[in-house]
């Protein structure tokens, strides 16, 4: 983003990549598949990098406010230093704080979720998504609940599934009643607490109840906790579990 | 002598009604030990929320069976109101179904009727309800915040629909039958598409036995209507009128907002100003003592958060979506509320044994609700969506968390190293943040 400002120039979007997305090895190839679309649609746009920090979200659900409010108005310092009015991120987490929680504390941007960004490229004719190597495979979505229930967004990723020709099975629990993968309120960073099963065991069941040959995902969170649901079921060498951006991606072997 | 029906049925109605306003006085004076919020916001979207989640009963029927069995209790509950209203009147006055006399004959038969169908619903609905809960023993009645008392309670209400419908329903038949008798006082009116059933189990009995009937039943009826409504503060049925309100000061922004504190901002603001001066002496007159973070104990939650916990009626809808309580954690939303309902009545007989509070030693915190709860959540929402009331959760949770952080500095030791490195290297995990970017050239 600092070369941009330095040439003047102002992106169409700036993408906010997450910590995940920055330095989880499993979720950089969801920012890099997300990348290969943003460049295959000829958007211009540009990421904060190094001066990228996180949005508060987990320090805020952890009950640590002024973790929270720093983080928050640091970022946002940044952001309208730069003039940002529109912001696109991979993740559900950041989507919902930069959405909901900077307004607050100063920080006005036109934000989207990545599969609400790339459906709206879709429908402008910028991105084409078409079936390829996925038409016809039996795929569950599993909702993340920033997304969900916390945004009401339960379209734009089933639309882009759709999209791809895929044959979409519904788990029993999904949309507004979907079940959490487990990763949400700071738990990705703890242990949960003692009981009888993992959360995110529990929702890979009802995935893998639905046989799927995919399980799609739209969080860098969710797909961890489900990856590892997986794993403890031993069903890794039959069930992927993909990020809904990688199977665009993917479909094209972009 | 004539009048002495009249006179105890007056004085039977005052002090039932009388009782009442005294406990609903004392939930609202307890309401208020919460700090006030500005819910002025949002008018047209409350209202609209009031009409579709607590007239229309949408969130109630995402469950159908449950849901439709609610309706008829509910729409009955409604209805027969009216019913009650010509009781009160003939109770006071002596009269006997006065609205046949004012109301056009049709629209009289016309509204006995469907009491009669409606009262026969809700004891269909009620018997039903009772068997999920004791023979079907579906979990979420079975849960360990259901033990004892709030089992019993939930049985009871159950047992008091039922004898109040049959009650009525006896009433009717018997005055059907003293009706076809002729009997003096007892003009033909109604139509009883129900009780006309049960009117033929009274054949052969004398006019007196069957006055004795209709008026034991049209006694026992109004009077268990006026314990029921003063057992309600006693129990967890209180939504029958606390949900409307309850519903118009839900959350009317996305559920994933949760709620900025202000305090902290401003302390914050100070921290990032270059211009503050941190030696400043604080501005004169500025005595009050610095805001608490978070919730310890009720006084720390929000008159919302209180009036949520009175109007919960403990379905336990909430904790069966919960995903922390579906795996076997001690979390139960359900029981946050309930936890805060008790302590909030405990508070309440503290203030009026003492005339204000006398510290107990006790708070919600810990004596109520154990930080082990409060860790287990991951604010996934789901309590939230279920509530057919509009009942938040989520936010007591939130509000205990910020306190055991921030006034306590009591995180699970995961969380205080995360928050080390967000802090530290704006990211929950312990990478450089020069490093951000090195996902562009690697493959």
């Amino acid at each position: 983003m600092a070369e941009y400002m330095a040439q003047g120039k102002k992106p169409e979007v700036l993408f906010w990549v997450g910590c995940a997305g920055s330095f989880d090895d499993r979720a950089k190839k969801i920012t890099k598949a997300f990348v290969r679309l943003l460049n295959k649609a000829n958007i211009d746009f540009a990421v904060l990098g190094t001066e990228e920090s996180c949005t508060g979200d987990p320090a805020k659900r952890a009950g640590n406010e002024f973790l929270f409010q720093m983080q928050a108005m640091t970022n946002i310092e940044v952001l309208n230093g730069y003039e940002i009015k529109k912001i696109v991120t991979a993740c559900p987490h950041c989507f919902n704080t930069i959405k909901n929680e900077y307004p607050s504390l100063g920080g006005n941007y036109e934000i989207m979720h990545h599969t609400q960004f790339l459906k709206s490229l879709m429908e402008e004719g910028r991105l084409k998504v078409e079936g390829g190597k996925f038409k016809g495979k039996r795929i569950t979505f599993h909702d993340p609940c920033y997304l969900g229930r916390a945004n009401g967004e339960y379209e734009a990723p089933r639309e882009l599934l759709k999209k791809l020709e895929v044959e979409l099975v519904e788990m029993k629990r999904c949309k507004s009643r979907g079940l959490c993968c487990g990763a949400g309120g700071a738990q990705m960073f703890k242990e949960p607490e003692a009981g009888n099963k993992d959360i995110n065991v529990e929702r890979t069941e009802e995935a893998l109840e639905t046989a799927p040959k995919i399980i799609a995902a739209a969080c860098p969170f969710c797909n961890t906790m489900m990856t590892d649901g997986v794993k403890a079921k031993h069903a890794e060498d039959d069930v992927q579990v993909l990020d809904v951006a990688e199977m665009i991606a993917n479909a094209e072997d972009l | 002598m004539h009048y002495i029906p009249n006179i105890l049925f007056t004085i039977a109605l005052a002090a039932g009604i009388g009782y009442f306003t005294i406990n609903i006085r004392k939930i609202i004076r307890n309401i208020k030990l919460g700090h006030e919020v500005d819910a002025s916001d949002n008018t047209a979207q409350r209202w609209s929320n009031v009409v579709r989640i607590a007239l229309g009963q949408s969130k109630m029927v995402v469950r159908p069976i449950p849901g439709l069995l609610h309706i008829f209790v509910y729409v009955g509950f409604v209805i027969i109101n009216i019913e009650v209203l010509e009781i009160i009147i003939d109770g006071i006055f002596g009269t006997h179904r006065v609205l046949f006399s004012i109301l056009p004959t049709g629209l009289y038969n016309f509204l006995i009727a469907s009491f009669e169908i409606l009262a026969f619903l809700v004891l269909v609905g009620v018997i039903l309800f009772w068997t999920r809960r004791n023979v079907q023993k579906l979990k979420r009645f079975w849960a360990n915040e259901m033990k004892g008392w709030p089992k019993n309670d939930g049985n009871y209400i159950l047992y008091f629909e039922m004898v109040l419908m049959a009650l009525f329903l006896t009433m009717n038949a018997a005055d059907l039958s003293l009706q076809s008798l002729g009997a003096a006082h007892y003009v033909e009116a109604g139509w009883f598409p129900i009780s006309q059933f049960i009117a033929p189990l009274f054949n052969g009995l004398s006019e007196g036995t069957l006055i004795i009937i209709e008026r034991g039943a049209w006694w026992l009826h109004i009077l268990g209507i006026l314990v029921f409504l003063n057992y309600l503060y006693f129990s967890k049925h209180l939504h029958i009128i606390l949900a409307f309100p309850n519903v118009y000061f839900g959350k009317v922004v996305p559920k994933g907002k949760f709620k900025n504190l202000d305090s902290v901002t401003n302390e914050v603001k100070m921290m990032m100003d270059p211009n503050v001066d941190p030696f400043a002496a604080p501005a004169e007159g500025a005595t009050e003592a610095p805001a608490k973070f978070g919730a310890s104990d009720v006084m720390d939650l929000s008159r919302i958060q209180l009036l949520n916990a009175y109007t919960c009626t403990e379905c336990g809808r909430c904790t069966s979506e919960c995903p922390a309580n579906i795996t076997g954690k001690k979390l139960s939303p359900r029981k946050i509320m309930m936890d805060t309902r008790d302590r909030l009545e405990e508070i309440g007989e503290n203030i009026n044994k003492n005339g204000e509070f006398k510290p107990d030693g006790k708070q919600l915190l810990d004596d109520y609700i154990t930080r082990e709860e409060l860790w287990a959540c991951t604010t996934c929402n789901a309590c939230v969506e279920a509530c057919p009331v509009s009942i938040d959760p989520l936010s007591i949770i939130m509000d205990m968390r910020q306190y055991l952080v921030m006034e306590q500095s009591a995180a699970p030791t995961e969380l205080n190293v995360s928050m080390t490195n967000i802090e530290n290297n704006g990211a929950p995990w312990p990478y450089n943040q020069m490093d951000r970017l090195n996902w562009k050239d690697e493959n």
